[in-house]
Order: C-alpha cells, then structure tokens, then sequence
C-alpha cells in the first residue's frame, strides 16, 4: 500500500486480459483503471472521510421462521441524542423474494439501498424470470462492506438480510460495516443484539423452527422491550415480512405502552 | 463459396445486405467435428466427436467444463474457443466469488452474445471462428444453448452442430416430442444414436467403436449433477447402450453441408439466418 | 487508526486532516484443532462466532472444505476469514480449470501461504490451520501466522484457545517429555485423535468465552470426508 496507492483495486485475474478487452489493438499495456473517489486508498497525507456515523438508525432484528422471515424496525432515525426523524421505514422490500433491515448510519443506508434498487431494476431488464436471492444479496453486501473497510472508508452500517431462497427456504443474515457475515434463525443489530437476542433464543424450540404467529409475538414482545429500555428507540416500529407469497411492510405498529408502574418506582 | 467484391472486410456490407466474411465465419464452424446437445426435464447432454488431427497427435478437447453449472461443446477454430472459454470461466468465477451462487445461463449466453458481436463490427477485428453448443442448469431448469461467429445464440430443446451435422439434426428432429420426457440414460443413448449420423462413411462401415480414429466425448449436467465429462469406462458403457437400442441416424449424404449452406431458395432472397436451430424454445 | 502508521511519526502529520477512529479488524474468536494420523487427518473447530460479549450466533461452521482431501481452518477476524476463504475457493477452481486436476494438500499449503502474504502490510487477521491427506497418502497439517508463515506439523491448536490447547495435543499426542520406557509412543488411532479433540475443545469452553456452543470435526481420508459434531457447554 505504500508505494501504490491503487493496490487494492488489482483486477481478480493477474497476467490475464479483464473480461471484456481481449483485443487491445494498439498495444498490450494495459489500462489504469480509473476508481471512483471513495474507492481509492488513502495518500499519503491522509484523505479526509467520514469518521463516524452521523444520523443513526439503532436496533433491527430479524427471526427466521418455518415459512419466512421478519424483520423489524423502529421507525427512528435520531441525530446524537436528538430524535430527529421520526418516521422513517427502515425495513425495506428488495424484490419479491428480499427484504433488508438497515441500522447504523442512514445516508449510508440510503446510498447502499439505491445501489441495490439499480440491481434490481437491471434483473427486471433481462426480463428472464430469475431475480436475486437473498443469499446472493448478502454475499454481495460483505463483498461490497468488506472492500470499503479495506480501504478504511467503512460504509457505517450493519444490515439484516432476509428472504426466501429459490427452493422456498427462508434465509436471515446479519451483514456488518467490515464485511462479516453470519446466518442464524435470529439476528440483530444495535441494542437488540443485547436486549432482543436472548429473549428469542430462550424460547427457540429445539426440535422445529418457529412459526408465523411465534415469531409476530416475539417480534411484538421485542419491540416493547426495546422500546423500554433502548433510549435512542420510539414507540413505533414496521415489520417486514417474506414468505412465499411475496414480501410486505406491516405497520407502523406502536408499542402498547404502559407506564402506570412508573408511579410505583421509588428512590430517584 | 467463392469469394465476390463485398467480402474484402467484415464492415464490408453486400448489396443483398449481406456480411460475407461474417458468412465466413459460419463456415469455420461446419469444418470442425460434430457435436450434439440435448436436454430432458431434468439433464442437459452434450455428445461430441473428435478425430486426432493426425496420427502423431491426441484429438482436441471438444467439451470444455466452464462451472459446476455449465460447459461447452465446441467445432471449429479451437484456439478461439479457448478464448471464449477463458472469458465464460472467469465470468463464471467472479459471479460465484460475489454472490455465491452459479451464471444463470440465460444471462451469460446473452453477455457473450453481445462480446461477440462486437467483433463483426469492428475493422480491427475477426468473428470468433467457433460454434457452440452451451450446457447448462440453473433455477430455470436445464439449457442447451447454440451460439454461433455471427454472434447469434438460440435456446434449444436438441441441436447440433459441426460437419456432418444435418443427419443429426434430423434425427433430433424426428425424435424431437420424446426427450423431454425420457430418462437420464436414454438421452444420452439418443445423444450418441444421433451424432452416428456425423460420423464419416468409412468409419461407420468398420461399425467397431474402438478403432482409434473416432472418440466420443459425452458431458452431463444437471439437477444435483455438476458438470461432468464421462470417463472412459462410462462411455464405452453408454456406445455400448445406445448400440442396443434402435437405429442411428441415417449416415449424411456427401453433399450434405452444401444442401444446408446455399439453399436455391434462400440464396439471393437478402440477409438470411445463417444456420437453422433445430427447436428453439419461447423466451 | 491509519493503516499507514504515519501517526507515529509527528514530521508526517498535516494540521487539518484527521483520522478515523475506525478499526477494520475485530476478533471473532473461536477455536480449532488438527490432529494427522498416519493415513487421515482430523480437523475441528468450535461453531460460536462472537464479538466481545456478543454471541452472534452459535451455529457458524469454520471448517471450509477446499477439495475432498484438504480442509481449511480458520478463526480470528471473520470478515478476513470470509475474504480469504472465499479466495481460496476461487483459486481452487481455477486452478482445476487449467491444470485438469484438483490441487494436492501440499500445492493448496503453499498457495494459502502466498495469499496470506500478499496482504503482508494489511494482513488477513486470521489463524489458520489446513489439514488433508497429502500426495503419498499420509495425513498432513499445516499452519499458519497471520502474516502467511507456513509451518508442516502432524498437529496443531490454533484461534483463541489455542495456547490453551496446544500444550494438551503436546502431551497426549506428541508425548513430550513423558517417560516412556524407552518404548515407542503408539501409534495413533482414528478414533483417539477424535477423542483427544473433543476433549480439548471440552476443556478449551470451561476456560476461553469466546470457545464454546458445539465442536464440528472433519475426518478426512482417502475414502473422503466425515463430518460429526459434539455439543459443548453454552454459557
């Protein structure tokens, strides 16, 4: 990386022709490639990026179920400690067979999500029938955070990936800012991963995967937890939901709050 | 066919619309051996013929594997098919590396189909010398595929090409409703039943699959079947098959490939489509 | 935190530009051991996949099979992992494109080794260890440093508890410093290796956090690949 600053954005194939460009005409040299900014290392003297998320999204998360998944979200998007946007979805239908959960950063969000939709309209373009799975989305995500994190130009997110995969399986991911990936029944990003995790996994049945109607009461009874507990949280949430009929955006829900226990806390 | 004053450069159009060195090109692929593809509900088949080019030396791959998922079978300028090849593996590759899942094969044949007809444009470049025959399973089911130099690819049920082809190509026509349905085996018996009528007349008479002249390739792939080329011992065991069941194709007339090039009809009514498709399927 | 390092040095630094906290590396943790018998090899590694106090998921395989003779390990940061695997995976099959044949044990060793060094300067945080059957039939395990420094042994601990394992392999199967009589240590079964690898992974969960939920283990032979699986503790 020292002496070249390009040295990450070698083509996969060395001593080989990029696809495409077998017939170089004029010469064998080959091309400098031409990175779009956010793709290069940084110079020497440094390059001024993004140090930190600034608009955030706080927890997501996504339970696998027999016949699908869901995915869940508040529907806040806050500025530091300020509440800022409050109305935000942040569970989005990809395609018929996708849904994604954004937490982290929201411009970042924003921007990966308008560069999926582009997939995706290019998948309608074939006009063959076949559109993205969500194991393939996912695998593309950690290709995609992976390299941004090489080049220390993170893309501050941490996604939650679901859908149903081509032979009708239900898939859940958890895709985050450097590229790492894993699947399980349950995911979740931000508080959730402390607060909404355990409470899945205790009842996870061991012998059978969970239903619709358990998993929608635990995503319900998450979302109340979390509410409670997480400050950078809100009252209302949206529910992602693929199965084999397609993916749909329940809600906004509200949590059922009840604080007349409040009166009863003493000592502060 | 001979040469006229339209066919000094690929750019070069004839007053009957025609491109000749593109026409050319076409020829290239009816001089290389014969090769078959087909499919049923669940496999796709290719079957192919290679004959040493001298006794000093091996016969050419004819069959090149691509992916898991896919493969080619090839006739006439190997060298370009190597090229092709390269590009379809590396295309493969990355596609797998990003999204972890195999080409779908529509999608690829329709990038090389366009890589291809760049090169049928472009003074400073030739069409690729090499037909193709694309075997291939994704989430659409099994594919074969039939690309040609002028860059033109059709989907088919069966087809084949390489010289000596049309007597295949009939048989594949003829028995064209029962592939669909037929079973693993009884595809290739058909696959092989069917380029019997590519081979040349001396070596159909000495009827000894043996001889060391003439090889048959044979490649399957499909569901929960990646791309495999048989070994020895599984070939001799499907010639051996396809021996028992039915008659082969009827072996070619010598003027075969004449009869399919420069068709009375079709020979100064413009631009026409340089090769039939045996059965192409609807998109 | 630059990769470059040049902070350190305050005649580098530009008034204006600043740097960002962020760290591309994180442990995932995790454990795996290898053990090479005389004509197969076991490989094993734990399923937990966590950060810090997070358990991400108690399933995650770490076992990547690259042919049906050879079987890479690999722990440490699991972005890294995925990258580094998933290139392997690649070079793998396009090796077996050109060549027209699979890659032998000894071949895939020495190519992880370069491909760890390619990234010298910003290296795959990973700890890796391969095992398969090698070209003369004899079970083979190598391993490696982050960096890509390939060392052959007949086993080895490697991730998180590593050094917690390792001194366990050392005596149960390397039978150092044991008094033996003068005789020869016996020879090594299938069955032991297995045993001694499930009981080191036991051990490994009472003591490291980040080792722990379920032991997968590969025996490879020249007949292929065995796969089992063991329940640890969860905690």
């Amino acid at each position: 990386m020292l002496n070249n600053y390009n040295s990450m954005a070698q083509p996969l194939w060395q001593n080989g022709p990029t696809p495409g460009a077998f017939y170089n005409f004029t010469g064998g040299q080959q091309q400098t490639q031409k990175l779009p900014k956010e793709l290069t290392t940084a110079g020497p003297f440094g390059t001024k990026r993004s140090t930190s998320s600034i608009t955030t999204g706080s927890s997501v998360l996504g339970i696998r179920y027999d016949g699908g998944v869901m995915i869940a979200a508040d529907t806040l998007v806050s500025y530091g400690s300020l509440a800022r946007y409050q109305n935000i979805d942040r569970v989005f239908p990809i395609n018929k067979s996708i849904i994604l959960g954004g937490g982290g950063d929201f411009a970042d969000i924003q921007s990966i999500k308008r560069t999926i939709d582009q997939k995706m309209i290019e998948d309608q373009c074939y006009a063959d029938g076949i559109s993205m799975k969500p194991k393939a989305l996912s695998s593309w995500l950690t290709r995609v955070l992976y390299n941004r994190r090489s080049r220390m130009n993170p893309l501050y997110i941490d996604v939650v990936v679901g859908g149903i995969e081509q032979d009708g399986t239900p898939f859940l991911a958890n895709v985050d800012l450097r590229g790492r990936a894993h699947e399980d029944y349950v995911v979740a990003t931000g508080f959730a991963r402390h607060l909404a995790l355990p409470l899945v996994r205790e009842r996870k049945p061991k012998d059978r995967d969970f239903t619709a109607e358990e998993a929608s009461e635990l995503i319900r009874k998450c979302m109340e937890v979390l509410y409670y507990r997480d400050t950078r949280n809100m009252a209302q949430y949206t529910v992602g939901v693929c199965n084999a009929t397609g993916t749909t955006i329940d809600g906004p829900c509200k949590v059922s709050e009840n604080w007349s226990f409040a009166a009863t806390i003493k000592g502060y | 066919m001979f040469r006229n004053q339209y066919d000094s450069d690929v750019t070069v159009w004839s007053p009957q619309g025609r491109l000749h060195q593109v026409e050319y090109a076409m020829e290239a692929v009816k001089l290389g051996t014969a090769t078959v593809g087909l499919k049923n509900r669940d496999v796709a088949v290719l079957v192919a013929l290679s004959k040493p080019s001298s006794e000093l030396s091996a016969s050419q791959r004819k069959i090149i594997p691509i992916d898991d998922h896919l493969g080619i079978s090839i006739a006439g300028i190997t060298a370009d098919a190597r090229v092709i090849s390269r590009y379809l593996r590396s295309e493969c590759l990355s596609y797998k590396h990003s999204y972890g899942s195999a080409y779908p094969v529509s999608r690829l044949i329709t990038n090389l189909g366009n890589k291809m007809q760049t090169t049928t444009q472009r003074y400073d470049r030739r069409p690729y010398g090499v037909g193709l025959l694309v075997g291939g399973y994704d989430e659409k089911g099994p594919h074969i595929y039939q690309v040609t130099p002028s860059a033109t690819f059709y989907n088919c049920k069966a087809n084949s090409i390489g010289s000596r082809s049309q007597s295949a190509r009939t048989y594949l026509e003829r028995n064209l409703d029962k592939f669909l349905n037929s079973s693993n085996e009884q595809l290739i018996c058909d696959g092989i039943q069917a380029i019997h009528g590519s081979l040349p007349t001396d070596e159909l008479q000495s009827n000894n699959e043996d001889a060391p002249q003439l090889n048959i390739t044979i490649a399957i792939v499909g569901k929960d079947q990646p791309f495999k080329i048989l070994n020895e011992l599984e070939t001799k065991k499907y010639l051996s098959m396809a021996k028992l069941k039915g008659t082969p194709a009827e072996p070619s007339r010598p003027d075969d490939d004449e009869a399919s090039t420069s068709r009375p009809d079709q020979a100064d009514s413009g631009p026409r489509d340089p090769e039939v498709a045996v059965a192409t399927e609807e998109l | 935190m630059s990769s470059l390092g040049f902070e350190q040095f305050p005649d580098y630094q530009v008034p204006g530009v600043s740097h960002a906290d962020f760290s591309p590396y994180e442990s995932n943790g995790g454990s795996i051991v290898a053990i090479a018998g005389e004509d197969f090899v076991v490989i094993a590694a734990d399923t937990r996949l966590s950060s810090g106090y997070n358990i991400h998921t108690r399933t995650q395989s770490k076992l990547f099979p690259l042919s049906n003779k050879t079987v890479l390990a690999s722990t440490g940061c699991w972005c890294d992992t995925l990258s580094l695997t998933g290139l392997m995976k690649v070079r793998m099959q396009s090796y077996e494109h050109t060549h027209l044949k699979t890659m032998t044990t000894d071949a895939v060793a020495q190519m992880l080794s370069i491909t760890m060094y390619n990234r010298r300067f910003f290296p795959y945080y990973v700890s890796n260890i391969l095992a398969g059957i090698d070209k003369d039939g004899k079970g083979v395990v190598f391993s490696y440093d982050p960096i890509g420094h390939c060392e052959r042994a007949t086993y080895r601990a490697g991730g998180t508890a590593g050094s917690l394992l390792q001194p366990v392999l050392d005596n149960q199967i390397g039978y150092k410093n044991m008094n033996l009589n003068g005789e020869e240590p016996p020879v090594l079964t299938k069955e032991r290796a297995v045993a001694v690898a499930s009981d080191t992974f036991i051990s490994a969960a009472e003591r490291d956090i980040y080792t722990g939920d379920s032991v997968l283990i590969n025996i490879i032979t020249a007949d292929g690949i065995e796969t089992k699986e063991l329940q640890l503790r969860q905690d």
